[in-house]
């Protein structure tokens, strides 16, 4: 099958690749970029853990060409850090507040609650449950995961974080 | 998983997308969100020798008023839908059902016109599109409107024709005043409904003015129950009313046994669900 050349801009870097039409943009960015960041999880659009950031919105890169993505701007993981080196303020606020176990869904959590802080910068309890309900995580039962993201929320607003009561 | 090779093509209007689809024949489909047809062909339970990608056609995008009526192009995403002030104002059932659309990743991708051109009886926009009364643009040699209770006819079977796009769905604006409500049972986030009830009704001083509903995943189409929203007009949704309107609900499904449960449990589900959804229905009415 003929392949389709596509151009596209990955973590501000632009890249241009021969694809063929079926590739997967999980497999074009784990397998010919070497990002391995984003995960293949159930591979059924349900996990999450292939989430990536595409043109301000959040995908599931399973579930998407990567000739789909051509003309697109894409943030993986690898992309979050700042320019500096240090950690983006979810990073950080995964790591302070132990929103990882195993860390299998990290890079997918915190992708999308990137994109979640960016719609709603100061976003209720139940509103980043919802928002973070596509990406399932088996160790942590969410509790610190949501701390994280509201870690997160109070560093951007630059106000002090205060843990609700259990 | 990966899905069998295929030809891609990308084209820039309506025209030539039809055309596309008109040469190439059966062995292609147009791609609009792709987060069912992309599974499918993962699962190599569709294997399309041509995708025809819809994302860069422009006039496919976008909601207007026109008229009386809300017009919302295929490729809008359920994620625009959630997003749309005239929507949210107009007809807020369409918001409070997308919300119900499997997952965020998933809204930011699924359009409109795939959720509901695909003729996947789980898929939550049909039901609500007929109990709505909404109409569907087909654009193939020509174009033409069809009534969305009259598209579907049997599980991924509808009335589009190969070589037509599903381009726009246009929506008659309710009554103000109207409530309106979806109720679905789903056992998780993204999960398809067990049983789904939508509901739009007008009252005049506590009576049943206009009444129609619709039902999801109850049966190999989506449901437009016509006798149960007539059972309840003149009524003041009393007990005996809502009893008999649920009945008749429940008389039209004939839902597949599956993981979600036992057929009768299905059908039961959705006497509930329409039971639940007329009060919500109700309390919003003025």
């Amino acid at each position: 099958m003929a392949k389709t050349h596509i151009t596209l801009k990955v973590n501000g870097k632009t890249v241009e690749a021969l694809v063929e039409p079926r590739m997967l943009l999980i497999h074009f960015l784990r397998e010919q970029l070497n990002l391995t960041g984003p995960h293949i999880g159930c591979e059924t659009s349900h996990c999450g853990a292939c989430t990536v950031d595409l043109d301000g919105k959040s995908v599931k890169s399973c579930t998407m060409f990567a000739v789909q993505a051509n003309g697109a701007e894409v943030v993986t993981i690898e992309g979050m850090a700042n320019a500096d080196g240090t950690l983006h303020v979810l990073q950080e606020a995964f790591r302070e507040m132990h929103g990882l176990q195993c860390g299998f869904c990290t890079p997918g959590m915190i992708t999308r609650a990137h994109r979640l802080l960016q719609e709603n910068s100061n976003p209720s309890e139940e509103e980043i449950r919802l928002g973070i309900s596509g990406n399932l995580c088996r160790c942590t039962g969410y509790q610190n995961i949501v701390k994280a993201v509201q870690y997160a929320a109070a560093k951007l607003n630059g106000v002090a974080f205060q843990e609700a009561a259990e | 998983m990966i899905p069998p090779a295929f030809a891609y093509h990308r084209p820039a209007s309506v025209n030539e997308a039809t055309a596309l689809l008109a040469d190439l024949g059966e062995d292609a489909r147009p791609l609009a969100g792709g987060h069912s047809l992309i599974p499918m062909m993962k699962l190599r339970l569709a294997s399309p020798e041509h995708l025809v990608d819809l994302a860069g056609i422009p006039s496919l995008k976008g909601i207007s008023q026109d008229g009386n009526d809300i017009v919302i192009g295929a490729m809008t995403t359920q994620h625009e839908l959630i997003a749309s002030d005239l929507v949210a104002s107009k007809i807020p059932i369409l918001r409070e059902t997308a919300l119900l659309i499997a997952d965020p990743q998933v809204r930011y991708m699924g359009t409109v016109g795939g959720n509901v051109a695909n003729g996947d009886p789980g898929n939550d926009l049909p039901a609500v599109m007929m109990c709505l009364d909404a109409a569907y643009q087909l654009t193939g040699r020509g174009e033409r409107l069809v009534p969305a209770r009259q598209f579907y006819r049997s599980a991924y079977v509808t009335a589009l024709a190969p070589h037509e796009i599903l381009t726009a769905v246009r929506i008659p604006v309710p009554p103000a005043g109207h409530g309106a409500a979806y109720e679905k049972l789903k056992r998780k986030v993204g999960d398809y409904a067990t049983a789904a009830a939508a509901v739009v009704l007008t009252l005049t001083g506590g009576t049943v003015a206009s009444c129609s509903i619709g039902l999801t995943n109850v049966a190999d189409t989506p449901l437009w129950a016509e006798e149960a929203g007539r059972l309840l007009v003149g009524s003041n949704l009393d007990g005996a009313s809502v009893k008999r309107a649920v009945a008749a609900a429940e008389a039209i499904t004939s839902p597949a046994a599956d993981t979600r449960g036992p057929a009768e449990y299905r059908t039961k589900m959705a006497g509930v669900m329409l039971a639940r959804a007329l009060e919500r229905a109700r309390q919003r009415a003025r």
